[in-house]
């Protein structure tokens, strides 16, 4: 085991790739010289020469294109979008384009790509580079939609998602890049579609993704002391989503809390709620509760930001909330 | 063009007269109703896939439009499995999943027709940076159209193709009218082939109805091309027959306008050149019978031919 950084474990499951297989490469704005804004693409250039680290000029929908039509010919492409945001400039590119081909192609064709792209609050950035947009890439059929929350699922997902024949969108959280934990020295691969209990419990399932299992783990620390028992799971991929394993936890908690930092209208947690409640409503003691982001833009001001994004203590008052335990006394 | 030689001109006229046949016919069977959804034929349009295709080689690759049959018919699909393609049968290239709008085929290097104006672009462009990137001596024609060119993919990958100079030549097939809008009211410049100088590649402008035009107007842009020197823009000059779709009448199109264009239509083109090639009467005779029969055996086949099924569809949705 080797204790690294999430941005650094995403970098080494690219330069084990790349390593592996001719046909990836990595392109997008910056990530050359540069190595990316948030650093992951850094030294790659050096290793692997220009052919296989692209600089773009600003033309999302292009090289977002661009990448589709390289994984329709062959090769891996792994395309860096800054900014999810900016992925909305490409839209018809991943939606019309990217999702659709293997399918409308009648099986033939393989659209072998991934989009790395970053989400999320928290830098004061405002509206147009902290949103959490996971749920526009769920709804559409043709989509892969991972989300790793440690530096161990970054690595062992992008790998993954680079080795699958389908279109991934791979949204990783601008504050998780300089997170640490433990990765194995040898090499691994975690297959999409296994959510993780990250902390066992047995009163009341706590479901979530990406940047907010951090907040999740540390809400259930503080249920903890209250003798509140919170089991945490990571989906870490939403598509395929492993709705099993939630369903076998909250058929032994009979309590469901899903917190999402991304809007709470048409988020994914409401999906989530739905299938649980086809599902195992008869394990369900209480109704689910859903902690998310409030229904509006990310504002610049920290402690408005703030207010916008569930914290660990709306997640700690939602869990209280669906075990019928108003706040304990402070 | 003198340096064209009697049997391409034959060959050339064999693959346009197969597409007019394989619109008329679709158009025939749509308006009985084995034909359904959308359906953009090409007619009055055949000679630029005709001799924009005749200039490269099998293992290269084309990307497609809406109005994308001529394209795929020249680059090597079957009549017969296209045709069940648009009559929604599993015999079709895209097993009825895919229809008129979305033909591809990796057997013959087709990358897709695409039902966004100008959303091909982009996978043309990256399937010539894979080509390059692997070091392969294949090209990719993109086909692209005058209301095409009003939109952001068109600037970004023609942007994209030539700073990498990869080998990619973009066919502007303009007919002049995005479904009715004129090209006059969506462009300032007389040829949009100018607008190639601003990114930095060759750019010109021939008669889209004259295959053998086109054919020797792409010899120099699939050199270029092949030889990594980068992209071209080839505008060729044309006009439809009709409406936009096969339920478009058409009736913006101006009456002079048409009946000079249809007196310039390919086929005829192409026959005259025949003609003074010493091509007799006979030969163009044999072909068209010949062509006749591909079709009729494609209808037949189309009808012939199984729905696809739908408990197969509901396996494949459920290893979703």
């Amino acid at each position: 085991m080797t204790r690294m950084k999430y941005r650094d474990a995403l970098r080494a499951a690219l330069a084990e790739e790349m390593e592996r297989d001719e046909a990836v490469f990595c392109i997008g704005e910056g990530i050359g010289e540069r190595g990316g804004s948030y650093k992951v693409t850094e030294g790659l250039l050096a290793t692997f020469g220009p052919n296989r680290v692209m600089d773009t000029p600003l033309s999302e929908a292009g090289f977002v294109g661009v990448g589709v039509g390289a994984a329709i010919a062959g090769q891996r492409p792994v395309v860096e979008m800054l900014f999810i945001d900016f992925l909305m400039l490409a839209m018809d590119q991943v939606v019309n384009q990217a999702a659709k081909y293997r399918f409308m192609s009648g099986g033939e064709g393989r659209v072998p790509l991934v989009i790395r792209t970053q989400g999320g609050a928290g830098n004061s950035l405002a509206g147009q580079h902290s949103q959490s947009l996971e749920a526009l890439f769920y709804h559409v059929p043709g989509l892969k939609v991972v989300m790793p929350s440690t530096p161990h699922d970054a690595k062992g997902l992008l790998k993954a998602a680079i080795r699958d024949d389908d279109p991934v969108i791979f949204i990783e959280h601008k504050l998780l890049y300089m997170t640490e934990g433990e990765v194995p020295d040898e090499p691994y691969v975690i297959p999409l579609g296994e959510a993780e209990i990250k902390r066992s419990g047995s009163d009341v399932t706590l479901v979530s993704w990406s940047h907010m299992v951090l907040k999740s783990l540390q809400a259930a620390e503080q249920l903890a002391a209250e003798g509140i028992s919170a089991e945490v799971i990571d989906l870490r991929t939403l598509v395929p989503m492993d709705i099993e394993t939630v369903l076998d936890s909250v058929r032994r908690t009979g309590h469901l809390v899903i917190a999402h930092e991304a809007v709470k209208r048409g988020g994914v947690g409401g999906d989530v709620a739905a299938m649980v409640a086809e599902r195992a409503f008869d394990a369900l003691r209480a109704p689910i509760v859903r902690v998310a982001g409030l229904n509006t833009v990310i504002p610049f001001n920290l402690a408005l930001e703030k207010a916008m994004v569930p914290q660990v203590a709306d997640i700690v008052a939602g869990v209280r909330s669906v075990l019928g335990r108003p706040a304990a006394a402070s | 063009m003198s340096e064209i030689g009697s049997q391409l001109l034959e060959q050339m006229y064999e693959t346009a007269a197969t597409i007019r046949r394989f619109e008329q016919r679709a158009i025939e069977q749509y308006r009985v109703g084995n034909i359904r959804g959308y359906l953009h034929p090409y007619l009055g349009e055949e000679a630029i896939a005709v001799g924009s295709i005749a200039a490269i080689e099998p293992d290269d690759y084309i990307v497609s439009t809406h109005r994308g049959h001529g394209h795929a018919i020249a680059k090597g699909h079957e009549p017969r499995r296209m045709m069940a393609e648009l009559f929604g049968k599993e015999t079709g290239y895209c097993h009825g999943r895919g229809g008129s709008m979305h033909v591809a085929s990796r057997s013959v290097r087709n990358l897709g027709a695409n039902g966004v104006v100008a959303g091909g672009l982009g996978i043309a462009t990256g399937a010539a940076l894979a080509i390059k990137q692997r070091g392969g001596s294949e090209i990719v024609v993109a086909f692209c159209s005058d209301g095409g060119s009003a939109n952001g993919m068109w600037h970004e990958s023609m942007n994209l193709a030539a700073i990498w100079d990869l080998p990619v030549i973009f066919v502007l097939e303009n007919n002049q009218y995005a479904v009715s809008t004129p090209i006059r009211d969506s462009a300032r410049v007389e040829h949009l082939s100018s607008r190639a100088a601003g990114y930095g590649m060759p750019g010109l402008t021939v008669d889209g109805n004259d295959a053998a035009v086109v054919y020797g107007a792409m010899l120099e842009p699939v050199r270029r091309a092949r030889a990594g020197e980068g992209p071209t823009l080839v505008e060729c000059m044309t006009f439809r027959h009709g409406g936009h779709h096969v339920n478009d009448p058409g009736l913006y199109l101006p009456a002079d306008e048409l009946a000079r264009w249809k007196a310039h239509d390919p086929l005829i083109v192409l026959r005259e050149r025949m003609t003074r090639s010493g091509v007799d009467d006979a030969t163009v005779a044999q072909i068209d019978e010949r062509v006749e029969q591909l079709l009729e055996e494609a209808v037949e086949f189309a009808t012939a031919s199984p729905d696809p099924s739908v408990a197969e569809l509901l396996a494949e949705v459920g290893a979703n």
